[in-house]
């Protein structure tokens, strides 16, 4: 997963890395931060399986991409296998270059990731979220269409929502990850049809 | 007794040795904050039965674990890659004494350089101060490897070295958890043991090498190197994350010799191995440290001629260099990425300042490690020199004196923050007044160690389980160190006018100038609740597209399609874009 730092893609990566060592995978989850608190670009890689050793993913060697910010999709989009799954929020947020002027934001970013990448799910998770009222659950909604691409939407999230999410914001949480499970335009079997 | 699923959790590396330590009956334990590390002190403080400190610096953590394992009880000092560098006073004086209490100090190394000014190879601190040294390879074996190095540490009488890298720090993995040894308090008895005098430190030097030579055996026969028999075609001698990212590629194609405890190196072992095959890869992240072990004993091998001393290792690295570099075809799109380099945050306190300081063309300024780092980025480009912590005022002093003796006319800033001041400032600052300097130090304080994920240090007035702690005043601590009150300017950080005033002051001023410039950190949650429904707004029939707020370099102020905005989920509230705003085209929304 990829993405901007304050997006929260740590705690998904948590929530779901919990989720899969509780369907009986082993797992391992790292993440990459880097100096700033806000606006850096964060990185976390998730592999399970029956026995995982090396918790780095190289070139080409992802079978799913999440990119919680459309820019990062193209910056990480090397990580991903010619038939792996894109998931991208349609949704910017200006790195330093292009605030100070020296550079533009690229346009048709969205288009030519749809363009390019066969299995690519790109969509607004930030409109979902701001819908519910509350734009920073955008996170949770991209966590919602990660755990339907993967099949796993029938086993229960609620623990594990209810550990890492404050109790205030569990309810709003709950409806979010809903949001995103059942958001349209995901081939059912994706994520079966390309093994 | 519980069942295996109720003890097996998902732990970072950080969190499986704060678990190993609080199993292994640790007393004391002791840390300043640092990545890739920090988590360490963070988890262990959630155990009552251990004693935790944010100590001020590492010396400091490693000297308050020192005096513990000295008096007998086990202790542990965590601390980042260079935070090793500042603890290293105490650590070879210490193995020279030795443990009485087990005494494991680990450090986070940081290959790869994601949060660090070095990517110094730590292990090779472990023969230069002649003390064990074990290397984990995951979370499991964080906690395991600790246990072991208590254990170790009280049998020997020596401080044991437990190395781990960002990737070991920061990935978690199944962790089965245990319970805790409980040890009955040892009356402490008077030994003099400790007294490290030169004649004592003669003694210890040779008793220390008879303790090296005992515990070289030991490494020959522990259960943290051993041999895992494929065949004997190839074999890979590897240590810490290299042995996953190695299995990952020749899976059980070779024979695997997997040091944990990797010195003293265990000889005997690697020549039994390196008997018993035909070719020999050593596997490791930045230095040949085992390599050049094996190259001693006259073995053979292939290391560094294929792998790089650079940065992370990875499967794929390895792929390549050891086995036919498969073409890797991937996406691609005709879309440049513009770079995403870390800034300061949406209503950062620190930005005032440094946008008041760029203001001055002959400011030349020694900044520190911490938030304020990022004071070097454009649209700012406050800084000239960043070398470690605290040298954001002494190397300012050294910076001053050249340009008096080379009759150069600039204006010496040096910035520190609020924590680094308390870890290292303090000494920068004494011999500032007293070696007459004129430097204007700015010191931002934002009640909290921000960067490392808001830590407490002694300018909070808590410890780290949040308990109250008397609270040092920055302000009495820098009118004591001798700086005249005349030359001390406390400021609201986030007035723009009061620390634009505060700076020519400094900038005028022939004696040391002392700024405080404070506002706490927006992302502590009591700024976060306080401030969370405030937001600033862009009047687009009052903006003339002036472009002064975008100067501040706020992420949250974006211009699109020639329109300045601000990003409602970013703003915070800070109010500097409207303080700079001459056309009254910035308002506040909100409460």
């Amino acid at each position: 997963m990829v993405g901007v730092g304050g997006q929260g893609i740590i705690l998904v990566s948590d929530i779901l890395a919990e989720g899969l060592l509780l369907s009986g995978y082993d797992v391992k989850m790292s993440e990459l931060h880097g100096l700033a608190q806000r606006g850096g670009s964060v990185t976390t890689q998730i592999t399970f399986g029956d026995k995982i050793h090396s918790p780095v993913i190289g070139t080409a060697e992802a079978d799913l991409l999440v990119a919680f910010e459309k820019l990062e999709a193209i910056r990480y989009l090397r990580y991903l296998k010619p038939d792996g799954i894109l998931i991208a929020n349609d949704y910017e947020i200006f790195p330093l270059p292009v605030l100070i002027g020296a550079e533009r934001y690229p346009d048709q970013v969205a288009e030519s990731l749809r363009r390019s990448v066969k299995n690519a799910v790109i969509f607004s998770a930030f409109r979902i979220a701001e819908q519910l009222a509350e734009p920073r659950a955008q996170n949770i909604v991209l966590l919602g269409a990660v755990i339907k691409v993967l099949g796993l939407e029938k086993m229960d999230w609620s623990p594990i929502i209810k550990r890492f999410i404050p109790a205030g914001l569990y309810d709003l949480n709950i409806r979010a990850l809903q949001e995103g499970i059942d958001c349209p335009g995901f081939k059912e079997t994706l994520w079966d049809s390309r093994l | 007794m519980k069942t295996e699923e109720e003890t097996r959790r998902l732990m970072t590396g950080n969190e499986a040795i704060a678990r190993g330590a609080f199993e292994a009956g640790c007393v004391v334990a002791t840390s300043y904050p640092g990545t890739p590390g920090t988590e360490i002190l963070e988890n262990l403080a959630t155990y009552p039965e251990v004693y935790c400190e944010w100590s001020s610096n590492e010396k400091v953590a490693l000297e308050v674990a020192c005096g513990a394992s000295a008096v007998g009880s086990r202790a542990l000092s965590a601390m980042k890659v260079v935070g090793l560098n500042v603890a290293m006073d105490p650590l070879m004086t210490f193995s020279y004494l030795g443990a009485t209490g087990g005494l494991v100090i680990v450090v986070a190394d940081d290959p790869g350089c994601s949060s660090s000014q070095t990517e110094q190879d730590n292990r090779l601190i472990a023969p230069f101060a002649k003390i064990p040294l074990f290397e984990p390879s995951d979370s499991q074996e964080c906690k395991d490897y600790v246990k072991q190095a208590f254990e170790l540490s009280e049998q020997y009488g020596i401080p044991v070295l437990l190395r781990i890298t960002t990737r070991i720090s920061h990935t978690k993995g199944v962790v089965i958890l245990g319970q805790r040894m409980e040890f009955p308090p040892k009356a402490y008895v008077k030994t003099g043991n400790y007294l490290s005098t030169p004649a004592l430190a003669r003694k210890n030097h040779a008793r220390l090498e008879e303790k090296l030579l005992q515990l070289e055996e030991y490494s020959n026969r522990c259960p943290q190197n051993s041999i895992e028999w494929n065949g004997g075609e190839i074999g890979v001698v590897t240590s810490g994350i290299s042995y996953q990212h190695a299995k990952d590629v020749f899976e059980d194609g070779v024979s695997y010799l997997k040091l944990g405890l990797t010195h003293p190196p265990p000889r005997e072992l690697i020549r039994e191995f390196a008997a018993k095959v035909k070719n020999i890869y050593v596997i490791e992240e930045n230095e040949p440290y085992l390599e050049n072990q094996l190259k001693l004993l006259g073995i053979a091998c292939i290391g560094k001629e294929r792998l790089p001393k650079l940065y992370e290792l990875s499967p794929e690295i390895i792929r390549n260099a050891f086995l036919s570099a498969a073409e890797n075809k991937t996406y691609h799109v005709d879309i440049k990425a513009p770079e995403r380099p870390p800034v300061l945050c949406p209503g950062c306190p620190h930005r005032t300042i440094f946008y008041a300081v760029s203001r001055y063309k002959d400011v030349v300024a020694a900044n520190d490690i911490g938030c304020y780092t990022l004071g070097m980025m454009p649209p700012l480009n406050v800084t000239d020199t960043l070398i470690c912590m605290g040298a954001g005022i002494s190397a300012g002093i050294g910076i001053e004196k050249s340009f008096r003796k080379s009759g150069q006319k600039k204006k010496v800033f040096g910035f520190i923050g609020d924590s680094t001041f308390f870890h290292s400032g303090i000494t920068g600052l004494i011999d500032a007044v007293w070696n007459k300097s004129s430097i204007a130090i700015c010191i931002l304080d934002n009640g909290t160690t921000a960067m490392t994920g808001h830590q407490a240090h002694p300018g909070t007035g808590k410890t780290i389980t949040g308990e109250n702690a008397p609270l040092l005043d920055i302000e009495k601590i820098v009118k004591a160190a001798g700086v005249k009150d005349e030359n001390v300017r406390v400021v609201d950080a986030y007035n723009l006018r009061e620390v634009e005033e505060a700076v020519k002051a400094a900038h005028d001023a022939e004696e040391v100038f002392v700024i405080i410039a404070r506002q706490p950190c927006p992302l502590l949650k009591e700024v976060r609740k306080k401030r969370g429904n405030a937001v600033y707004q862009v009047q687009q029939d009052k903006c003339v597209h002036c472009k002064m707020c975008l100067g501040l370099g706020c992420p949250a102020i974006v211009l699109k399609e020639k329109e300045v905005s601000i990003n409602r989920e970013m703003c915070n509230a800070c109010g500097l874009c409207w303080q700079v705003c001459k056309f009254d085209a910035i308002v506040r929304v909100g409460d």
